[in-house]
């Protein structure tokens, strides 16, 4: 803050962040839910990356940045409806790893649905993460908006089942970026069958939200920030009017416009992840929309990782981005534009260009 | 009053209206609000309302009281004492250097230190006036006060309002900075030999192994030990350790229904432990306080938002440990991501304790004797 910047600036300032941070009940205006007059939040915290040492010793940031996440999530007023936990709770798919992890997640009021992450599956396929936590697709409605949960962390059976000596070295290789050896993530036939079904039980005007652990876009294949059928989803989605998809596994902000499809994703509470863009110097495919993340501060753990809380208020998302030791941010749904827009980073000239690494 | 010759030194260098004055070594220009520019005549108004105890309830605190030089504008007590021995809930910072300070406060809720002086007064547990009236009051009616208002603002006595005692307190405290200390001499000076080795040896683990450097910054030319940002560094938490969402959630409906903020964190021992949450109701910002500096830190204990740390020793322990007293201490949940245990030798500790030793500036080291 700059010694110029004078009371009015001030004291407007906090009140922007008081915007962001918490939502008064008057800000919840416009109805939008279909047979609803409600509206309503819900809190979304994501790739937590629970690794465990040995013995009861965890890794002590990653506990931390979950711990704070959900210490500031149970601080929202008024009280989110429900959280999601966008998959990559543990970071190699040990009992021991979700276990710790829904142990901290025990610490959330209220209800929380779980998306399956990479992370959570490659080692025993997620039989202990299902056995936990239940099936790995589903949906429900909740105030006339219509939710589906996918796992969209699949890939192609013969490189999970004929590929690898043991489960352990399957769950390392899919751990890896830009893996030679690696796989697309997919949400497969079987999947898309089951959702096509549920979707046909909808009408078209129901709002839809999407979770999923990896972008139901294609936008870096060598990280898979990418997933492989994402066209055939995109096609079983499009005929609703509003639909927005949010996604983890991508551990920064990234904001997208197809068609009728808003693609809003989540921090990471666990550690940041640069552009793309910044790393390989070629072509990236990142959405046009997306203004590229500051750079962390590495002093602070907590820099560039966060959680958010969503409101579903204009029959689209708006997404909070709570920021520890940085500036939360907000991606809200411009319905006169007709895409996502970042409140913080509009003007391109108030833009941090993206680092370059050579 | 008169002013120690080092203030006089740097007040002397203030031109009149200009943005910028002279500094001490080690430390940058003192900037100046444009709408307040400093001369001699409000330095030595707003020096007068600084010590003028009949600005409180019972007639015997001023802003000296709690900010008093013969202690380095501190009161050395652990949170501040107001009229009737109230006692609020934060440790009073010192004056010297606040000029630099980019927010007022522990919690940064003023943003210049014209908005800040003029809370205390009205404060229930400070000066404990009800409004500012009396104040203005008892300077239009103190002949003294009048000429000087006069010459310096051209306002007539019905004429002098907060806003112009503000500025002149505020004229004063610009006033009020110290640099040159041993550290500034060996850092900034080229003197060498003003540090000892364990101070030396202080400075490496201060800008390393302590991550000290990283909050209480040091420049190139120039250090004034903080960063001007807000951290939880887990002081205080305790206290409403398992109470937060209750304390927050109460304090933000009162405060939306019109609860004062300055009043609420000085008068509530719970509330006052959400810190900068309290201001700005950023769920990221709880049990966030403002960085301190740390010049003259030797001679302004004791520390921390609370007060609740006794020695420079006590300091070193509790980052040492991770933001804890002691290892087995639960850590808060909010805790900053830049605090975590240091693993210090007590060969270290006792160097960062010397190396902390070496920011007092001359003017301020303790008498022999005393």
């Amino acid at each position: 803050m700059s010694k110029s910047l004078n009371r009015r600036e001030f004291l407007k300032r906090g009140s922007a962040l008081l915007a962001a941070g918490s939502l008064p009940l008057s800000l919840v205006e416009v109805a939008f839910g279909k047979n609803s007059p409600e509206n309503f939040t819900f809190a979304y915290v994501s790739d937590s990356h629970i690794t465990h040492v040995k013995g009861k010793e965890f890794v002590r940031n990653w506990d931390r940045g979950l711990i704070r996440a959900i210490a500031e999530t149970n601080l929202l007023d008024p009280r989110p409806d429900f959280v999601f936990y966008g998959g990559d709770i543990a970071q190699l798919g040990k009992r021991e790893e979700i276990d710790h992890g829904l142990e901290i997640l025990s610490a959330l009021r209220g209800d929380v649905h779980y998306v399956m992450g990479e992370h959570d599956y490659y080692l025993d396929l997620g039989d202990y993460w299902r056995k936990q936590l239940g099936p790995d697709h589903y949906s429900f409605d909740h105030k006339g908006v219509h939710f589906v949960v996918l796992n969209s962390i699949l890939t192609f059976d013969e490189w999970t089942h004929d590929k690898w000596p043991s489960a352990e070295e399957r769950m390392h290789q899919m751990a890896r970026l830009d893996n030679p050896q690696g796989s697309p993530f997919m949400v497969g036939q079987a999947q898309r069958d089951w959702l096509k079904k549920d979707l046909d039980k909808i009408s078209k005007d129901t709002p839809l939200v999407v979770l999923s652990h990896s972008p139901l876009q294609k936008i870096y294949k060598g990280w898979n920030f990418w997933t492989d059928d994402a066209e055939q989803v995109q096609a079983l989605l499009k005929p609703f009017n509003k639909v927005s998809v949010l996604y983890g596994h991508v551990h920064q902000i990234q904001y997208n416009q197809i068609g009728n499809i808003s693609f809003n994703s989540a921090m990471a509470t666990a550690w940041p992840w640069p552009y793309p863009a910044s790393y390989k110097q070629a072509a990236s495919y990142m959405p046009k929309l997306t203004v590229d993340m500051n750079r962390a501060n590495p002093f602070f753990e907590r820099d560039a990782t966060g959680w958010q809380f969503i409101n579903t208020h204009t029959g689209n998302v708006d997404v909070h981005y709570l920021l520890p030791d940085n500036t939360n941010r907000v991606v809200a749904y411009d319905r006169k534009a007709g895409h996502p827009v970042d409140s913080e980073y509009q003007a391109a000239e108030d833009r941090i260009p993206p680092q370059t690494h050579y | 009053m008169k002013l120690p010759g080092q203030w006089l030194t740097a007040a002397a260098f203030l031109a009149v209206g200009a943005s910028v004055s002279a500094a001490p070594l080690g430390l940058p220009p003192v900037p100046v609000p444009a709408d307040n520019p400093q001369t001699p005549a409000k330095i030595k108004l707003g020096d007068r309302l600084f010590h003028d105890k009949r600005f409180s309830a019972d007639g015997k605190v001023s802003c000296s009281t709690c900010h008093d030089k013969t202690k380095a504008f501190t009161d050395h007590l652990p949170v501040s004492k107001g009229f009737n021995g109230l006692t609020g809930t934060r440790n009073a910072p010192t004056v010297i250097n606040s000029a630099y300070m980019k927010t007022l406060f522990w919690d940064g809720r003023e943003p210049d230190l014209e908005g800040q002086s003029k809370q205390p007064p009205v404060n229930p547990v400070e000066g404990g006036l009800h409004d500012h009236k009396p104040i203005l009051k008892t300077i239009r009616g103190d002949r003294e006060y009048t000429a000087a208002f006069s010459e310096v603002f051209d306002v007539a006595p019905e004429a002098i309002s907060m806003d112009h005692v503000a500025k002149a307190i505020a004229s004063f405290e610009r006033t009020v900075v110290s640099g040159d200390s041993p550290f500034d001499r060996y850092q900034y000076g080229g003197d060498k030999t003003a540090l000892s080795e364990a101070q030396v040896r202080g400075l490496e683990l201060y800008r390393n192994k302590a991550r000290c450097v990283s909050c209480h910054t040091i420049e190139a030319t120039q250090a004034i030990f903080t960063d001007n940002r807000f951290h939880n560094i887990g002081i205080g938490f305790k206290k409403i350790r398992g109470q937060e969402e209750q304390t927050a959630e109460e304090f933000v409906r009162s405060k939306r229904a019109g609860a004062d903020v300055d009043k609420t964190v000085l008068t509530n021992a719970n509330v006052s432990e959400l810190g900068r949450f309290a201001v700005t109701e950023n769920p990221t910002q709880v049990g966030a306080f403002k960085t301190s500096t740390l010049r003259n830190i030797a001679v302004t204990q004791p520390y921390m938002h609370d007060g609740s740390l006794k020695t420079l020793a006590d300091v070193v322990d509790f980052y040492n440990n991770g933001g804890r007293l002691k290892e087995t201490d639960p850590l808060s949940a909010f805790q900053s991501g830049g605090i975590r245990p240091l693993h210090l030798t007590d060969q270290e500790k006792q160097d960062l304790v010397a190396f902390l030793e070496s920011l007092t500036s001359p003017q301020f080291k303790p008498q022999a004797g005393k």
